[in-house]
C-alpha cells in the first residue's frame, strides 16, 4: 500500500518545519527577477555587446554632432566637388556641392536614427495593444481585428510604405506615418500570437477568479509576459525602418534636400558613382553598420530572453 | 455582533455564512457542459458530453473528493464550478443563493470560492515576485496595496514560507512544494469559504505531498474551509475527504462518505478501481484487471447505464434503462442498477431491503 502519509512523513510535518526541509540552506537571496537575468546574460554576449556599444556611439555622436561636427554640413564649395576620402581637408571625402561628408554624416545619423526608431516605437505601442487586446478577448473581436491586419499584409511593405507616402505627400511627418502603418500589422501579428499562449495559462484563470478585470488582467498579468517577445521583433524592425525611410528619401518621399538624411544623400550621390565611387557608397555603409547593429543587438537579446520560463 | 455595526462590516457579514450550518454550502443539481464538436472539414457535428447531468453537495466544512479515471468529467466539472467555462444547463446553489442570481451575483461568489491548480508552475506568474501573485486578488478587491503585500506575506509564513526569504523570488526559483504553498496561499488571500483543489498535490513528490495534504487539512480546521478535492489517488482521497464521488463519463457513479465508498463499494466501476489500486502486500495481489479498456467516447456515449460495456454485472436491461442516482444506504448513493429494487437486474435487492 503506498499511504501518502506515513508515520515518518507525519512527523516531518508542524508548521515551519517542514518548508524549512525544501529550503536551500543559503538565506536571503537577492532575487534578480527575469529582466535582471536577461540583462546578466546579455553584457556576458561579446556580439551583442559590441552591437550596442556601436548603436549608443552613433547615438552619442547624432545627438552631439550639431557642437562636435568638423566643418558646416551646409556649406559647399563649387571647387572642392567630389574630393576622395583621406583627403587632408575632407577626412571622408566630399560630396557632389562641395561639402564635407564626415559631418554630414554625422549631421545625417539625427534623422536616420529618429526615422528609424520613431515609427517602430509608435507600431510597437499601438500594435502591441491590438495584439494584446485580440488574443486575450478572443473570438469575434480577435476575428475582426486579425483579419482587418491581414489586409495589410496583402503588400509588400516596401510598397505599403510608398503608397502610403505618396498619397500623404513628401515630408517627415508623413513618412512617419506611413512607416507606422506598415509595422503595426506585423507587431500586432506578433503579440496576438504571444497573447494566445499565454491566455491559456493557468495563472490567467487564477486571475480571473480573483475577479480582476478584462484590462486588469491584461495589463498586470499580461503585458509582463509579452513585452519581451514583442520588444525583440521591434528591436529587428528599427533597421528595416531606417533603410525603408532611406528608401522613401532616396524617392523624394521623405526628407527634403538640403537637410542630411542618409536615404537622401545616396540618393544625390548616386550619379557621382562613376566619378568618386567610394564617397557614393559612405551613406549605405552607415546604414549598413547601423541596422546590422540593430540586428546583431536584437539578436543577442533574444538568445538572452531564451531562459527557462 | 454588536449593535452599531461598520457598513463595511455588514457588507462582509452578508457575504459570510447565510442558511445556516446544515444549509449545504454548494449544491449543484443537474449540472451540464457539452462542448461541440464536427468530425473532418463539413462534417456533421456532434458534441462531446464532458459533464452530463451532475448533482452533489457539498456540506459545510466537509472534504468532499471527487474521482475518476482521465476524461471522466472532473475537471470540467471544476471549471463550471468556477465559472471558467459556462455551463449549458443545471442549477448552482452557493449557501442557499443561485449563483448568478441578484443575491449571489458571480462577483459575490468568485471571492469565495478559490480554486488551487494541478501545474503549481503554470499557475503562477513567472514575471510576479511570489508576494506579488498573492497580492494581486486582495489589490482587484480594494485592498491597498500596501495591506495586500502585509497580507500576502502573513499567508506566505502561515503556509509555511518564511517571507524574508520568498515573497521576492521568482517562481522559477522555488521548489513544486513550495509553489503548491504559495498556490494555497493565494487561494486564501481572498478569504474564501470553498476552495477546489484540482489534483493540487498529484504533480508532487511522495514526501512533500503528505506535508501539503497536512497543511491543507490544518487550514481548514484554522479558516473554516470547505474542500472540494479533485483526484486520481484513492490514498490521498482515503486520507484526506469525509466524502466521496465516484465520476464515470460525465455523470456520478457513487456518492457517500470515503470509508463506506472506499471500504465497501456498491458500484461496479468503483469496485474495479479499487481493485486497480497497486498493492504492496504478497498475498492481496489482483492478477486480473477488473476494468479492461478504455471508457467509451464521451461523444457518443452507451446507452443505458454508462458503465455497462465494461461492467462484469453488465445484463440486457443495463443497455437500455439509466440507472438515477439513488440512496442505498443511508447517506449512501449509487447510480447501478443492480442496487435499485425493482430495476429489472437480477441481483437487484427487493424492495423491504432498502426501506428497512
Amino acid at each position: 500500500m503506498t499511504a501518502p502519509v506515513t508515520a515518518a512523513t507525519m512527523a516531518l510535518d508542524g508548521g515551519i518545519a517542514p518548508a524549512a526541509s525544501e529550503v536551500e540552506p543559503d538565506a536571503f537571496v537577492a532575487s534578480r527577477g527575469y529582466w535582471g537575468h536577461v540583462g546578466h546574460r546579455l553584457v556576458r554576449d561579446p556580439v551583442a555587446i559590441t552591437a550596442g556599444a556601436v548603436i549608443l556611439a552613433i547615438v552619442v555622436v547624432a545627438i552631439l554632432s550639431p557642437w562636435i561636427t568638423p566643418m558646416d554640413p551646409y556649406r559647399g564649395s563649387m571647387l572642392r566637388r567630389l574630393k576622395p576620402v583621406g583627403d587632408a581637408t575632407y577626412w571622408l571625402g566630399s560630396d557632389e556641392l562641395g561639402r564635407d561628408m564626415l559631418s554630414r554624416l554625422m549631421v545625417g545619423a539625427r534623422l536616420s536614427l529618429f526615422m528609424g526608431v520613431t515609427p517602430v516605437l509608435i507600431a510597437f505601442v499601438i500594435g502591441s495593444s491590438i495584439g494584446i487586446v485580440a488574443g486575450y478577448v478572443g473570438g469575434w473581436t480577435n476575428t475582426i481585428l486579425m483579419r482587418t491586419i491581414d489586409v495589410f499584409f496583402a503588400f509588400p511593405s516596401v510598397l505599403l510604405a510608398i503608397a502610403l507616402s505618396g498619397a500623404l505627400g513628401a515630408g517627415i511627418f508623413n513618412a512617419i506615418v506611413s512607416l507606422t502603418c506598415v509595422f503595426v500589422p506585423q507587431i500586432a501579428r506578433i503579440s496576438e500570437s504571444v497573447t494566445t499562449g499565454i491566455r491559456a495559462r493557468d495563472y490567467i484563470d487564477a486571475a480571473r477568479l480573483s475577479g480582476a478585470s478584462a484590462l486588469t488582467i491584461m495589463r498586470v498579468q499580461v503585458l509582463g509576459n509579452v513585452v519581451g517577445p514583442i520588444f525583440v521583433y521591434s528591436t529587428g524592425l528599427i533597421s528595416v525602418s531606417m533603410i525603408l525611410a532611406s528608401g522613401l528619401s532616396f524617392l523624394g518621399l521623405g526628407v527634403r534636400p538640403p537637410e542630411p538624411e542618409w536615404g537622401l544623400m545616396l540618393n544625390t550621390l548616386r550619379t557621382a558613382i562613376y566619378v568618386n565611387p567610394t564617397v557614393a557608397a559612405l551613406p549605405g555603409l552607415a546604414i549598413f553598420i547601423v541596422s546590422i547593429s540593430f540586428n546583431l543587438f536584437s539578436d543577442g537579446l533574444r538568445s538572452a530572453m531564451e531562459i527557462r520560463q | 455582533m454588536s449593535v452599531i455595526v461598520q457598513p463595511a462590516d455588514l457588507a462582509i457579514a452578508a457575504l459570510r455564512d447565510r442558511g445556516g450550518p446544515a444549509q449545504p454550502l454548494l449544491s449543484v443539481s443537474g449540472l451540464v457542459k457539452h462542448f461541440p464538436v464536427r468530425k473532418g472539414v463539413g462534417g456533421k457535428k456532434s458534441v462531446v458530453r464532458a459533464v452530463d447531468g451532475v448533482d452533489f453537495q457539498a456540506l459545510k466544512g466537509e472534504t468532499l473528493g471527487i474521482v475518476g479515471e482521465s476524461g471522466c468529467g472532473k475537471s470540467t466539472t471544476a471549471k463550471l464550478l468556477m465559472g471558467l467555462i459556462e455551463r449549458d444547463q443545471g442549477e448552482m446553489l452557493f449557501d442557499g443563493e443561485a449563483v448568478g442570481s441578484r443575491a449571489m451575483p458571480w462577483r459575490t461568489y468568485r471571492r469565495q470560492v478559490q480554486m488551487v491548480f494541478q501545474d503549481s508552475y503554470a499557475s503562477l506568474n513567472p514575471r510576479m515576485t511570489v508576494e506579488a501573485s498573492i497580492a494581486f486578488g486582495p489589490t482587484v478587491n480594494g485592498v491597498g496595496s500596501r495591506e495586500a503585500i502585509e497580507r500576502a506575506r502573513g499567508l506566505l509564513a502561515r503556509v509555511g514560507l518564511e517571507p524574508k526569504r520568498f515573497a521576492g523570488r521568482y517562481p522559477h526559483e522555488l521548489s513544486g512544494g513550495q509553489r503548491q504553498r504559495v498556490n494555497i496561499a493565494r487561494a486564501l488571500a481572498l478569504e474564501p469559504r470553498l476552495i477546489l483543489l484540482d489534483e493540487a498535490v498529484s504533480a508532487l513528490d511522495k514526501s512533500v505531498e503528505a506535508q501539503v495534504l497536512n497543511l491543507l487539512l490544518d487550514l481548514k480546521a484554522e479558516f473554516g474551509l470547505t474542500y472540494l478535492f479533485i483526484s486520481h489517488d484513492l490514498n490521498v482521497v482515503r486520507f484526506i475527504c469525509d466524502r466521496v464521488m465516484v465520476m464515470y463519463l460525465g455523470r456520478v457513479a457513487e456518492l457517500g462518505p470515503s470509508d463506506t465508498v472506499l471500504a465497501e463499494p456498491a458500484h461496479p466501476y468503483t469496485q474495479a478501481l479499487l481493485a486497480s489500486m497497486p498493492s504492496l502486500d504478497p498475498d492481496n495481489r489482483t492478477q486480473a484487471a477488473l476494468l479492461t479498456g478504455d471508457p467509451p467516447n464521451p461523444i457518443d456515449p452507451p446507452d443505458g447505464c454508462r458503465f455497462h460495456p465494461r461492467c462484469r454485472l453488465a445484463e440486457p436491461v443495463c443497455s437500455q434503462a439509466t440507472p438515477p442516482l439513488a440512496p442505498i444506504a443511508p447517506l449512501h448513493q449509487a447510480a447501478c442498477l443492480a442496487r435499485q429494487p425493482g430495476s429489472g437486474h437480477s441481483l437487484a435487492p427487493a424492495a423491504e431491503q432498502v426501506a428497512a
